[in-house]
């Protein structure tokens, strides 16, 4: 950690940003307001699947980076998961650096042009930025500012290949092709090995495909990622599930010697709740795959997906936002958020139910589901709520909610989308009886190595730590990276 | 991608490829399943491997025209590429020697019935298989199930093959006549209920393979849930096969016109497009 500070007390005093430091005063710097993203209109944005952020243009993003004011103890540092040296990103955004800024990016993350349109700046860098902790007032746009650097890259057709060590003649296989995944074989590629992704699905990037919709992060955005890792000498094999189309062992006969394991935590869960399986209920997962993945909703597409009127969504996460403002793109006349805590408590992104306000998007917070009604072809009709009032803060640090008795009321619904929360893939745990698994199904791994109780298997992201972020997921694949070098190294 | 390499019509709707995929067939038993799609615009539809060849690295779909998709697959001819195939999927048949095994398929069920008439009978039991369609043409792999059956009884709806009448009545012949120690019961939804209420007056225990909607069939989005004695499974990674006298077939069947009428539309749209060219 000394080295790390040590380093960025180095990289600070670099004679540019010295000098770009008495450019102006710190009291001009903090005078700014922070940008505003230009977003796409609400009402029309609401029936299309355009991206609603549209990005920052360099000046204005070069504004923006000058209200930081390059602390000396840049303690936005310690909020993000993988440490970007973010003062020096945002100060070579300043100066016009771009290309700099996103190498800076890249240095600790692989995903910038991702995550700086779903990480959730909010509790992480910005919450830690100097404005909000000393200032009270609003934090650099630290997440924009992410993106601008990576967009600028991606767009200037002079995107970094990072350079890759003479091949080790080492076979590793990862399991899953998520964000988890797709760092560790960046990392692993770099170090010279052969790196394989063994994907389930017939499309590359996990819940980033399948689960994230167009509006929020474009294919094209992931794409260009993979395409980089593809230039780096990873393989890709999608419709390969480990441990149904090979297993392990048949994977090590053929010559891999190390495998990581990112599987994520795709299982949908579902509350058990009468009428559940009536036509016209369906998981988040099903919902956003027949759209995302499946493209139900673009022209001369075979898959169908429920074009609901009245759509309510379970839940107040990041995939209930997803949902219930896909339900809008599909033409629903109504879609509701069904959440039972309060708009304070929700774990979605601030910026998703914002913009689903504004989309219309109607939430009945305080409510929770107890029952569904169908017709009498088995479809569902209605909905009984029952209303809810807050406890005390639980294990979570969340108020539990707790029922009000004899507030129940029903509510008119011809789609529902249970968003309540995932579970681990059960599919390796399951062909592999040695591997330690925790009581929710969660690989258990070494917190340093991620290594698992099987030496050559290493495993991270949702797989080990239940529904979790994108941005942790990546950090997980980075460390097992840096985990399995040095395993494969020692048994060398 | 996989390739075709050969194909027979087993009827005008009913259609057999044999399919590139050397690491689907060698880790296949019977009763698995792949998710198939056929080109970039298809859907992911599940489809019970019927047989596999390891030394060619083969596998066998039996397909019947029913919906776009299905359409789509039969119109393929050796040389052509089926897009996305992965699997093997679900968990195999318990085969075991149980005794009599009475094996019972209705219409393209009888293709998924086939490995397990198949393994039933390896494994010493006696087999005798009941296999029911509408009408004469719509019979299907007659031949394959008698090479593997101490018995085969054709029931044919209209009477134009084998003995007139349901797959019920044929079962309850057979159970009339001796001691069945286990069914297996393989059909459209409609034909697995009342098969499996035949089975259950008679307490013989029996398993189902259901054939619900599916979308990943890696147990990822729910839309294959069904209910068995009261809860809540997973057809793709809990089954395909289950208790036959837990299942909710009416559950089921509404599930599965859960989206008649999006199919329907897509349907036109396909056939449309194909009259056009
Ligand atoms: C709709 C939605 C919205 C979200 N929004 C955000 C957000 O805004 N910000 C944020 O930070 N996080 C968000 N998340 C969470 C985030 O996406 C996950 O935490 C992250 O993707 C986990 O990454 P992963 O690599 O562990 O797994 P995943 O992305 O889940 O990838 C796992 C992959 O493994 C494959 N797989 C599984 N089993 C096998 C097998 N046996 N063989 C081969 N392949 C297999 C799966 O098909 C899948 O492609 C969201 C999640 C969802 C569902
Ligand atoms: S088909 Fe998606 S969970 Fe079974």
């Amino acid at each position: 950690m000394d080295n790390r500070a040590d380093y960025l007390k180095a990289e600070r005093s670099a004679e540019w940003r010295e000098a770009l430091r008495k450019t102006m005063k710190n009291k001009e710097r903090t005078a700014q307001l922070r940008v505003h993203m230009p977003e796409a209109p609400a009402q029309e944005r609401a029936r299309s699947y355009v991206e609603v952020n549209s990005g920052l243009t360099a000046p204005i993003a070069m504004k923006e980076a000058s209200r930081c004011i390059d602390c000396p103890d840049p303690t936005c540092i310690s909020g993000c998961p993988v440490n970007i040296n973010i003062p020096k990103f945002v100060k070579n955004i300043e100066r016009g650096e771009f290309l700099e800024a996103a190498r800076t990016l890249k240095e600790t993350n692989a995903l910038p042009a991702v995550c700086g349109r779903v990480c959730p700046q909010e509790k992480q860098c910005e919450a830690n930025c100097f404005y909000t902790l000393k200032l009270k007032a609003e934090p650099v746009a630290i997440g924009y500012l992410e993106r601008f650097a990576a967009d600028y890259e991606q767009n200037s057709g002079a995107i970094s290949i990072p350079e890759v060590a003479p091949a080790n003649g080492m076979k590793i296989a990862v399991v899953g092709s998520g964000p988890a995944g797709l760092a560790f074989a960046g990392d692993m590629a770099k170090l010279g090995y052969e790196v394989h992704i063994l994907e389930a699905l017939h499309e590359i990037g996990g819940v980033l495909k399948y689960g994230i919709p167009e509006f929020r992060l474009p294919n094209k955005v992931v794409d260009v990622e993979i395409e980089s890792l593809r230039k780096m000498g990873v393989k890709f094999e999608t419709n390969f599930i480990v441990g149904k189309t090979a297993t392990i062992d048949d994977l090590r006969e053929e010559g891999f010697k190390g495998f990581f394991v990112s599987s994520g935590a795709g299982l949908p869960r579902f509350m058990n709740i009468p009428g559940e399986n009536l036509v016209g209920i369906l998981s988040s997962n099903e919902y956003l795959t027949r759209v995302n993945l499946m493209g139900a909703s673009r022209q001369g597409m075979d898959t169908p997906v429920m074009r609901g009127k009245r759509v309510a969504v379970i839940g107040g996460g990041n995939t209930a936002m997803d949902s219930v403002r896909t339900a809008l793109r599909l033409g629903a006349e109504k879609a509701t958020i069904i959440y039972r805590r309060s708009l304070e408590e929700m774990p979605a992104r601030v910026e998703e139910v914002k913009h689903a306000q504004e989309e219309g998007v109607e939430f009945l917070t305080l409510n929770n589901p107890i029952e569904y009604l169908g017709d009498d072809k088995g479809k569902v009709k209605q909905i009984r709520l029952q209303k809810m009032e807050l406890g005390e803060p639980d294990a979570s640090g969340r108020r539990s909610p707790r029922p009000v008795e004899g507030s129940e009321y029903l509510i008119d619904a011809d789609t529902v989308v249970v968003s309540v929360g995932v579970s681990p893939n059960p599919l390796i745990p399951q062909s592999l009886p040695d591997l330690k698994v925790s009581r929710w199904g969660t690989i258990e791994v070494d917190p340093e190595t991620l290594q698992s109780s099987i030496p050559d298997i290493f495993a991270g992201g949702d797989i080990v730590r239940g529904g979790a972020t994108v941005i942790l997921a990546m950090g997980d694949g980075r460390r097992a990276a840096a985990g399995m070098h040095q395993y494969l190294q020692n048994a060398r | 991608m996989n390739k075709v390499v050969s194909k027979r019509q087993f009827s005008e709707n009913v259609v057999g490829l044999d399919i590139e995929a050397p690491r689907i067939a060698k880790a296949r038993r019977a009763g698995h399943f792949v998710m198939v799609r056929v080109d970039e615009k298809g859907e992911r539809i599940p489809l019970t491997i019927s047989s596999a060849d390891v030394q060619r690295g083969t596998i066998t779909l039996v397909i019947q025209k029913v919906g776009v998709s299905s359409r789509k697959l039969t119109a393929l001819e050796p040389g052509d590429m089926v897009h996305d195939l992965v699997g093997p999927l679900g968990h195999a048949t318990e085969v075991k020697k149980y005794g009599t095994v009475l094996c019972c398929g209705g219409g393209v069920g009888v293709a998924p019935l086939l490995p397990i008439v198949e393994a039933m009978k390896a494994a010493g039991n006696r087999v005798i298989s009941v296999i029911a369609a509408r009408n004469k043409e719509l019979v299907i792999l007659e031949d394959q199930i008698r090479a593997h059956s101490d018995e085969v009884l054709v029931m044919t709806d209209d009477g134009s093959y084998g003995r007139k009448g349901l797959i019920t009545e044929g079962m309850e012949s057979i159970i009339e006549r001796e001691k069945i120690d286990q069914a297996v019961i393989i059909g459209p939804g409609i034909m697995m209920k009342f098969a499996s209420l035949t089975t259950k007056k008679h307490n013989i225990p029996s398993i189902a393979s259901l054939n619900t909607i599916m979308v990943d069939g890696t147990g990822m989005c729910g839309a294959c849930r069904v209910t068995v004695g009261g809860k809540t499974r997973f057809v793709c990674v809990d089954g395909p096969e289950f208790d036959a006298h837990e299942v909710d077939f009416d559950e089921m069947l509404s599930r599965l016109n859960g989206y008649k009428d999006e199919e329907q539309k897509a349907d036109q749209e396909y056939s449309c497009q194909v009259d056009k060219k």
